[in-house]
């Protein structure tokens, strides 16, 4: 029973509750069965709130058994990234300097979920502050990809995808910077939606790039993505970056997905050197089988791609060491070497050493020097030049073309450790997806196979105009349909059994 | 601490031209805060007027308060400046424990107003224009509390508190463009435009502009350069200045200072200075080298601020006259001297006078009652005069009372005490106390010949022409009547009693 209820949907967990087949609590104690069984070995989440979701979940039956009307997705568990403010819950953003906060009030998105009656099972691992695509840059350790536990489940939201394949639970939260919902969705064979920026409040989401950052829905399915995305996009007035627009139709374009007369673009830049073969081989093939649907495919020339990479480890880092000045030991978190005897300034410097890891050290001081006057100009200034040219360029490739696709990441999952100390090798992971962050458009990674030389899952990626996320839904559940019936069953099926 | 050496005024004049600019922070009296939803009240519990934003707790944003755009760009227009079609917010970057997030939310090359100008009244009544550089919008910092220390300064303090409910009011630098040509006069021209600026402020409602309440602050950058000559001087920043006094004599003990340093051929140092209240004097405060690097850049987590052409029009007319044309008007409505006028408006009694003869009193009276007996009270109890318990119409009343003669000054100041001590309207008072001119001429006439009979020899004198003696009786009549009677009326009736007609 519990091995059938993890396997859901989450839009089948809805129905069935809904329909009083299953109850929440009866699903929220499968789920969390699940994560004491599995989570020792993959390492998802840094928190589970056994208490909380049971409580959660009990009220989500409670309220159906009086007559109320539930959410689209009451009572379906969830696995929210440790980067949203929790009332009740610890939120460490995978850092020892956050260890131990509980903060005072929950994000716009957390009031959202619950506002849905999505049931919290806790909070999941991720690189510290979001900076990483490996979640090895954890404070709290590694996550284990669940098709190959050595090997690592992507990041910055590697917690929340492995969540996902190894059935901890059927929905995700995560937050792209770069990349970090796709590239882990990429590696581990599920879906991972950034929506358009602004289009999901930011509100107690801890900042990494404020002008990159952008929450958005993981699944298991297009159409769970396209359920979680409607639950906790909208205007929020905490957040003036936030779109005062109507979200996007998602879910009415994830139940009638067509490429059917569409122009969907493939771009030079995203090939080359650095891509694994299997992974352009199985990218290939879905170019083939979206012309197969009915799309038309047209070529694009997006030269200023190929800046996108050094244009984002100048802006990025730059906010970076601005939003995380905030970190000094005075009214939260860690706080190291308060003995009475030194000042304010050495207790600061002492806690920053203890509690910031060598990836953030690196990037905050990367900022720093990135925005100091006399360099401001050439560092942070021609990176802003950069990121108005791919929005441009983003703009006139989206009058050729209704969505661009591409591999999300070049390579599939690698091994733990690999990477740790090569910052350059592990930044090229985001190649693909980071030109989108710096336009703030949308985009989708969903499974199109598995490479044939390592058998690990491949990512493609949809990408569409601001505003359009919807069009991300209908090609993606499309592909999905056409893979789906080509496999015989979902890609994570073949994932060996925990 | 050793003394300053100072040279004297004068010569420090003959030798150097002085060139100043002001910059001045207004903390704005809206509502909540700059970027959040928190009080801004004064003197709450520290703390309690928090919230993650104004904390700078991760994950939180801030969100621009539309009335502090707003009252930016009323300052902005009553300054002559023109007004940022799209200007954004920026990060100024620097660390201090009371500022939460570690950088301050302030405007940087974009500011909401800029290119503008003061024109300033000086105590002879001549015009100096004082050119605005910009003015734009920021957030203030929390307070730091440095305990167990001899000057309240972070210096041998054994720990600091941190209060943050100051942390996200609005504030308003104002900055001057250099200030050239005052010459001697320009102690006074800086002392004249922050009193005006404070004015200015007042009139637009946007804040109150207590100096003493922080509400405004002022900082004085000086530099003195040689007769005939061109270039800057190198500057001192004198910080938070923070009365008109000071004002004026920060700037002309740093004119002195200056002057001894640059005569016996030393050089001045770039940094800030402290003003201390009690002498006058400045001491050296950071050494500012231009190293300080504030990393400033666009403020990511808002939208840039571009208000519309239409409504700068719709505040443009809505904007009040500007106070020194009115105070000029006043002034002449009035018939009062330009002395007269300025210790008026140092006691800040224009807008009770204004209220008093729109309620029905004449000018004169009006004048008289605020800046005697009321300004005397306020002064004895610490308070403003607005926050005396009488308003404009009560003492409207009064003067009308004393017009009508059912009072006569003596009374009206009973009348007056009566209100301020909570007792009610005037009338009220003039009721329970029974405070009435005696003019019933039977009870009067009764008075004034007991005080003829009692006081014959003088009597005698008065019938003898010796006129100026009738004060005599007069004081007699007004003993009698505990002073409820018409002194002019008494005299009159005395005289006529006894026959005998002034002049």
């Amino acid at each position: 029973m519990t091995d059938n209820i993890i396997k859901l949907t989450a839009a089948e967990i809805a129905r069935r509750i809904a329909a009083g087949d299953l109850t929440a609590v009866e699903v929220t104690e499968a789920h969390l069965a699940r994560i004491e069984a599995v989570d020792e070995k993959v390492h998802a989440f840094l928190h589970v709130d056994r208490e909380g979701a049971l409580a959660q979940a009990r009220a989500v039956d409670e309220k159906r058994a009086r007559g109320e009307k539930l959410g689209p997705l009451a009572g379906v568990p969830l696995a929210l990234k440790d980067i949203f403010t929790t009332v009740g819950m610890p939120t460490t953003v995978g850092s020892k300097i956050l260890e131990g906060w509980i903060p005072p009030y929950d994000a716009t998105l957390v009031k959202n979920l619950k506002a849905a009656d999505v049931v919290i099972l806790g909070k999941t691992n991720m690189d510290e502050f979001a900076m990483g695509s490996s979640t090895e840059n954890s404070a709290y350790g590694p996550t284990g990809n669940p098709w190959d536990l050595t090997r690592i489940p992507g990041g910055s939201g590697g917690g929340s995808s492995a969540a996902l394949a190894a059935y901890e639970a059927p929905l995700a939260i995560g937050t792209d910077t770069g990349g970090s919902i796709r590239q882990p969705a990429a590696v581990t064979g599920t879906v991972g939606v950034k929506p358009t920026y602004g289009g999901v409040s930011r509100y107690g989401m801890v900042a990494f790039s404020s002008s990159l950052d952008q929450g958005g829905p993981c699944a298991r399915t297009v159409l769970d993505a396209a359920l979680l995305h409607e639950a906790i996009a909208g205007h929020d007035p905490l957040d003036s970056t936030s779109i005062d627009a109507p979200v996007p139709p998602v879910v009415e374009a994830a139940l009638s997905g067509s490429v059917g007369g569409m122009r969907v673009g493939v771009v030079k830049q995203f090939r080359g050197e650095g891509y694994q073969a299997g992974v352009v081989q199985r990218f290939d093939e879905s170019v083939e089988l979206l012309r197969s649907l009915g799309a038309e495919i047209v070529e694009l020339d997006c030269p200023t791609f190929d800046l996108a990479l050094s244009a984002y480890y100048l802006i990025a880092p730059s906010e970076c060491s601005s939003n995380l000045a905030r970190f000094d030991a005075m009214r939260y978190g860690l706080r190291v070497g308060d003995d009475g005897t030194r000042s304010a300034e050495d207790v600061t410097a002492l806690t920053r050493e203890a509690g910031f890891g060598d990836e953030v050290k690196r990037r905050i001081i990367l900022g720093t020097y990135a925005l100091s006057s006399g360099y401001y100009d050439a560092y942070y200034g021609s990176a802003q030049k950069v990121r108005t040219l791919i929005t441009r360029e983003f703009e006139k490739a989206f009058e050729e073309v209704d969505v661009i696709v591409s591999p999300t990441t070049p390579t599939t999952a690698f091994p733990i450790g690999e990477r740790a100390d090569d910052p350059m090798a592990m930044y090229l992971a985001d190649l693909c997806t980071i030109p989108t962050n710096l336009a703030g458009n949308a985009a989708m990674s969903l499974p199109c196979g598995l490479a044939p030389e390592d058998g690990l899952p491949v990512g493609l990626q949809i990408i569409a105009p601001a505003m359009k996320d919807d069009r991300l839904y209908k090609v993606g559940a499309a592909v999905e349909a056409a893979f789906v019936e080509k496999w015989g069953h979902p890609l994570l099926e073949e994932a060996p059994s925990l | 601490m050793t003394v300053t050496e100072l040279l004297s005024y004068e010569a420090a004049l003959a030798e150097y031209d002085p060139v100043m600019g002001l910059e001045v922070h207004v903390e704005l009296g809206t509502r909540t805060k700059m970027f959040c939803g928190c009080s801004t009240e004064l003197g709450a519990e520290p703390n309690s007027q928090t919230c993650p934003t104004c904390l700078g707790m991760p994950g939180s944003l801030p969100v621009v308060n539309a009335i502090g755009v707003e009252s930016a760009i009323k300052i902005g227009l009553a300054l002559h400046c023109e007004i940022a079609e799209w200007c954004r917010f920026a990060r100024k970057n620097y660390f201090y424990p009371d500022m939460p997030k570690n950088f301050q939310t302030s405007q940087y090359d974009e500011p909401i107003a800029f290119n503008g100008y003061l024109d300033v009244q000086l105590e002879d009544g001549e015009i100096f224009r004082v050119e605005i550089e910009r003015a734009h919008m920021e957030e203030d910092t929390g307070k730091s509390l440095h305990v167990g220390g001899a000057t309240g300064r972070i210096h041998g303090a054994s720990h600091s508190l941190l209060d943050y409910n100051r942390a996200g009011i609005p504030l308003i630098e104002i900055v001057t463009k250099p200030i050239e040509g005052a010459g001697e006069r320009a102690p006074e021209v800086a002392k004249a435009y922050v009193a005006e600026l404070r004015e200015l402020i007042r009139a637009l409602g946007v804040s109150d502009a207590r100096m003493d309440k922080g509400q405004m602050r002022c900082d004085v950058n000086l530099s003195l350069r040689p007769h005939g000559t061109k270039t800057f001087g190198t500057r001192s920043e004198t910080k938070n200045v923070n009365s008109l006094r000071s004002v004026e004599r920060a700037a002309r003990f740093e004119i002195q200072r200056h002057a001894a340093v640059l005569t016996s051929g030393g050089t001045i140092v770039q940094e800030t200075r402290h003003f201390h209240e009690d002498d006058g004097s400045t001491t050296s405060g950071r050494i500012k080298d231009n190293a300080e690097d504030y990393r400033y850049f666009p403020e990511p987590d808002l939208v840039p601020v571009a208000p519309a052409r239409e409504w700068i029009e719709e505040l443009r007319k809505g904007l009040p006259e500007l106070p020194r044309v009115r105070r000029n008007r006043l002034r002449e409505e009035w018939g009062v001297s330009e002395l007269d006028m300025q210790s008026i408006l140092n006691a800040g009694a224009v807008d009770a006078i204004v209220a008093t003869i729109e309620a029905g009193a004449d000018a004169a009276s009006a004048r008289k009652w605020w800046m005697g007996e009321l300004a005397r009270n306020a002064n004895e109890q610490g308070v403003s005069l607005e926050e005396l318990a009488i308003t404009p119409a009560d003492v409207a009343r009064v003067s009308a009372l004393v017009a009508s003669g059912d009072l006569n000054d003596k009374l009206a100041r009973q009348v007056i005490e009566g209100v301020l001590a909570g007792e009610g309207t005037p009338d009220a008072v003039v009721e329970k106390r029974g405070l009435k001119v005696v003019s019933d001429d039977g009870a009067l006439g009764t008075a004034v010949d007991e005080a003829i009979a009692g006081n014959a020899a003088i009597a005698d004198k008065i019938r003898g022409g010796k006129v100026a003696a009738v004060g005599a009786l007069v004081g007699a009549v007004m003993k009698a009547t505990r002073g409820q009677a018409d002194a002019a009326k008494v005299k009159d009736l005395i005289l006529e009693k006894l026959g005998v007609s002034e002049g």
